[in-house]
């Protein structure tokens, strides 16, 4: 494939991430942070955020299976999600988070372990997503091109 | 035998008469000298005797006397002259004092009779004197029964107990066969038997209420003797007795009204009942003088009782009532509470999700700019940029009602080109009013500044909808917008006396006209309009209660009526040649409620007044608004006019070698914020937990981020740290809250601990770049989003 084709493939690829609304503006703002000075910007924090979010979901999952939960915990740990996918924009993951939250005040352990899944499910999406994304921006580097805006 | 005059005389052959003599004369002489002795015995005897010396007198005439016939005696006999002598020394004594003793007792006489006569008055005086004293006894016996009556009435409040108690009372003082009280009925017409002494229960005897007798009772205030035979006496059985003596007397039935403040009750009442009293059959007792007092003394007693009693009635239901609206108002307020917190919590949940789609098409379109356009797309993406800037304060607007209603919306003072102002809201308004064939014209006086500090976007808003409503109102015809400085002697309006605007060096008035030549309204309206739409504030007020109708009506219709005004003028604007009037229609109305709420609010937050002149139906009407705005310095270079501000400079930094710290447990957050500073230009040092923020802060670093929503850390603590580490305020760093949300709780809080600003995540880089200028050149911020 050539250096357009593949330009175009990510353009086209990054709007619909928008457009089916994996991603949101904040996005869009971190990618205007990454400059010459700062070349690898958007894929360390979004490696960061995929250890940290590994790392909460591990510990969430961890939780519910206890026998006395607690919520007080968990709810600081989805808070800790939800700041950390609203600052890469990734904006399902956060809206799933509010849910949960709202679970974990309620103690709804049913809830909870539904909403759990469903977190898993999108950061799951939203990762492949992201890789793929970045695969592609290599891909273009590789033959020499630069990334679109 | 010759008789002889020798003195011897001879005794008659009589003895038996001589002897009776001789015997008589010695009683005689004895009784004699007993009468003094017993006068002398019984005087001693007596205390008072005013004439002792006629007693001795007296008492000497009688010893004389005495002595005489004792002498006498003696002369029976053969006797010697010596007795002759003493006997004529005797006699010749006894002479002289009975002479004396008789010329005196004419005078004494008459004054021992006299003194009996004396004797006499005094005892009738003592007579009369006890019966007076009697009277008294009795008058004192009846004070001291109206007092124990008055006692025993005034010791309750009870209507029953102070009407039967008096029944019983007066029966007992007055020993009363039978006592009875006949009250009017309601209907005034007839006197009801209400209370009686004897019987228990009164059968409910009426009698008509105009008969003479009771009319003769009613006119005179004092206690009547009426005759045992008319109706109202008629209540005891019937008998072959001789009835007593009946009296009646009338009971003011007084009323709260009678009394005035310092006179007495005014018995100008026509109120009155019957009282009746009657003295036992065959007693042949009669009324007496003291005992009719006593009864018009009890009347006027239990009417004042029974006016109490009514008192107390009336103000226990007043409580009563009053208790009552209390529980009303009390579930009202918490009705309203809940409703208010209801809305609250509903406007809270919307902030975020209506927030969020406005930042995504502003930045967009923001960041659309920065690209390659050709001019035409750079014109359509200004225009939504511009729109839905005005949209978003408009959110911001309606989704701060809370705030608005606190009083606590804030104008957002900044320097501004007036011209532009104008002309922009020209251009939106041109093309709606093309479509009605109407001319808009724009004078702009001479005078008028060019730059003006004030609310830009809310003036604008302001005069949008004044010019908007205009529109609506004419079919026909022209609108003319004339705008100029408002002069202190036209300042005073006679037609708005409450208004006075006093302009300064700093501030002038901007007085906006806008004529139109629609339907107008009548001039005795105008007032009606405002006061039934809004409440004129005065200009020292401007926390306004907001009350009236059409306030409330209008405010539920703001909110929707807002978003699709604007985006209806917008559209409007973009679809020009397909226009559809009868949206244009429900916009004009959805304007008119705008600038009869929004306007009135901001107008008087801008320290200004509006009002509407109409010289009558069918000659248009003027709306007029005067708005208070600030001069700018003459040193202040005018700012680009009125568009979003483009962000030029990416590559060069704003803030070289700033030092700043960061302080975010997430570490994602942290390294977008690091990265947005780092593209600022600062010199970032990152933290993660509030031990380590204390220690790493140092008078180096100008700014603090800090993010305060994070449950566990308490980032307020660390801002009472700092401030507390660092006592020179110009050594202290700018703190600044980073925060997921702007309501009024963490803004206390963050005011509260002494932190300088508050930043709504997430943050934008032009955002960051325009909070960092504002903080260093400030020092202040307090808040954006």
């Amino acid at each position: 494939m050539d250096l357009v084709q593949l330009q175009r493939q990510l353009v086209d690829y990054r709007t619909s991430l928008y457009h089916e609304g994996f991603l949101d503006e904040q996005f869009t703002q971190l990618q205007s942070l990454q400059d010459e000075n700062n070349p690898d910007f958007v894929v360390e924090v979004v490696s960061l955020f995929f250890e940290d979010s590994e790392r909460l979901l591990n510990e969430l999952s961890k939780a519910l299976e206890q026998q006395v939960i607690d919520f007080k915990r968990m709810d600081a740990q989805v808070h800790q999600l939800k700041g950390s996918s609203s600052s890469i924009g990734a904006h399902r993951v956060q809206k799933l988070c509010i849910v949960f939250r709202n679970y974990c005040e309620a103690q709804n352990v049913e809830g909870c372990l539904k909403c759990l899944q469903q977190v898993k499910h999108e950061y799951g999406i939203i990762k492949t997503k992201l890789e793929s994304m970045f695969q592609l921006e290599q891909q273009i580097l590789n033959a020499g091109g630069s990334i679109p805006v | 035998m010759d008789s002889c005059n020798c003195i011897e005389p001879q005794w008659p052959p009589d003895d038996l008469l001589m002897k009776y003599q001789y015997i008589s004369d010695f009683f005689i002489a004895l009784a004699y000298f007993s009468i003094p002795l017993e006068l002398i015995y019984f005087v001693k005897k007596s205390a008072v005797f005013p004439y002792r010396w006629v007693l001795v007198q007296f008492g000497a005439f009688i010893v004389l006397c005495g002595a005489t016939h004792l002498i006498n005696l003696w002369t029976f006999t053969m006797h010697t002259r010596t007795v002759a002598m003493v006997m004529t020394t005797a006699k010749v004594f006894t002479a002289v004092v009975s002479c004396a003793t008789a010329l005196m007792l004419v005078h004494i006489i008459p004054d021992l009779l006299s003194v009996k006569t004396r004797e006499l008055f005094l005892k009738n005086k003592a007579a009369e004197l006890d019966r007076e004293m009697g009277l008294i006894r009795t008058q004192e016996e009846t004070g001291r029964h109206v007092r124990m009556l008055t006692h025993e009435i005034r010791s309750t409040l009870d209507r029953h107990t102070i009407l039967k108690t008096t029944l019983v009372e007066l029966g007992r003082t007055l020993a009363l066969e039978e006592c009875a009280l006949w009250m009017p009925t309601r209907t005034g017409l007839e006197l009801q038997l209400s209370y009686t002494l004897r019987q228990q229960n009164p059968v409910g005897y009426t009698v008509p209420i105009h008969l003479p007798v009771i009319n003769q009772v009613f006119s005179s205030s004092h206690a009547v003797k009426i005759s045992p035979k008319c109706p109202v006496a008629r209540i005891r059985p019937a008998g072959k007795y001789m009835p007593g003596e009946v009296v009646a007397v009338r009971v003011p039935l007084l009323h709260l009204s009678n009394f005035q403040i310092n006179d007495w009750p005014e018995l100008s009442t026509k109120r009155y009942a019957l009282m009746v009293l009657m003295l036992p059959s065959d007693s042949a007792r009669q009324w007496h003088v003291h005992e009719l007092e006593l009864v018009e003394v009890v009347a006027d007693q239990v009417a004042v009782a029974l006016s109490h009693a009514a008192i107390l009635e009336e103000s226990m239901r007043a409580r009563d009532l009053l208790m009552e609206q209390n529980v009303a108002l009390d579930l009202a307020r918490r009705e309203a509470e809940t409703a208010i917190r209801a809305r609250n919590d509903f406007l809270a949940v919307m902030n975020h999700e209506m927030r969020t789609p406005m930042h995504a098409i502003i930045a967009l379109s923001s960041l659309l700019q920065e690209t390659e356009l050709t001019p035409e797309q750079r014109l359509m993406v200004e225009t939504i940029l511009k729109s839905s800037n005005l949209l978003s304060t408009l959110i911001n607007d309606v989704l701060d009602l809370s705030r608005l209603e606190d009083g606590s919306l804030q104008l957002d003072l900044g320097t501004f080109n007036l011209f532009a102002v104008f002309r922009e809201v020209l251009n939106l308004i041109k093309p709606i009013a093309s479509v009605k064939k109407l001319h808009v014209s724009l004078n702009l006086a001479p005078d008028l500044p060019e730059y003006a500090i004030g609310d830009e976007k809310r003036l604008m808003q302001t005069i949008l909808n004044v010019v908007g409503n205009a529109v609506k109102f004419s079919k026909e015809g022209s609108i003319s917008i004339t705008a100029f400085v408002a002069k202190s002697e036209l300042l005073r309006d006679s037609r708005t006396p409450e208004f006075f605007p006093v302009p300064s060096d700093n501030h002038f008035y901007l007085r906006v006209q806008v004529k139109d030549s629609g339907v107008g309204i009548s001039p005795q309206d105008i007032p009606k309009l405002f006061t039934k739409f809004a409440q004129t504030q005065s200009t020292a007020t401007r926390n306004s209660g907001g009350s009236g109708l059409g306030l409330a009506i209008c405010k539920r219709y703001t909110f929707s009526l807002h978003l699709v005004s604007i985006s209806v003028i917008v559209v409007v604007h973009w679809l020009q040649p397909n226009l559809y009037t009868g949206v244009f229609d429900f916009l004009a109305i959805c304007l008119m409620f705008y600038l009869l709420y929004y306007v009135i609010r901001f107008v008087n937050l801008m320290e200004g007044h509006i009002w509407i002149e109409s010289e009558g139906l069918g000659k248009g009407c003027t709306a007029i608004f005067m708005v208070k705005l600030g001069i700018p310095e003459r040193s202040n270079e005018p700012k680009l006019p009125f568009m979003p501000k483009v962000p030029t400079n990416h590559g060069p930094t704003a803030f070289p070698g700033l030092k700043v710290l960061v302080m975010d447990e997430n570490g994602v957050s942290r390294m977008v914020t690091k990265g947005l500073l780092v593209r600022l230009g600062c010199d970032v040092t990152m933290v993660s937990s509030s031990e380590e923020c204390l220690r790493v802060v140092s008078h180096e670093h100008k700014v603090v981020f800090m993010d305060v929503c994070v449950p566990g850390m308490d980032g307020y603590e660390v801002a009472i740290r700092i401030n507390e580490k660092f006592t020179k305020r110009h050594e202290r760093p700018v703190i600044v809250a980073l925060t997921g949300n702007t309501d009024k709780v963490t803004k206390e809080n963050c005011m509260r601990v002494g932190m300088d600003g508050i930043i709504l995540k997430p943050v934008s880089l032009d955002k960051m770049r325009s909070v960092l200028s504002d903080l260093l050149e400030h020092r202040v911020l307090f808040e954006a989003i």
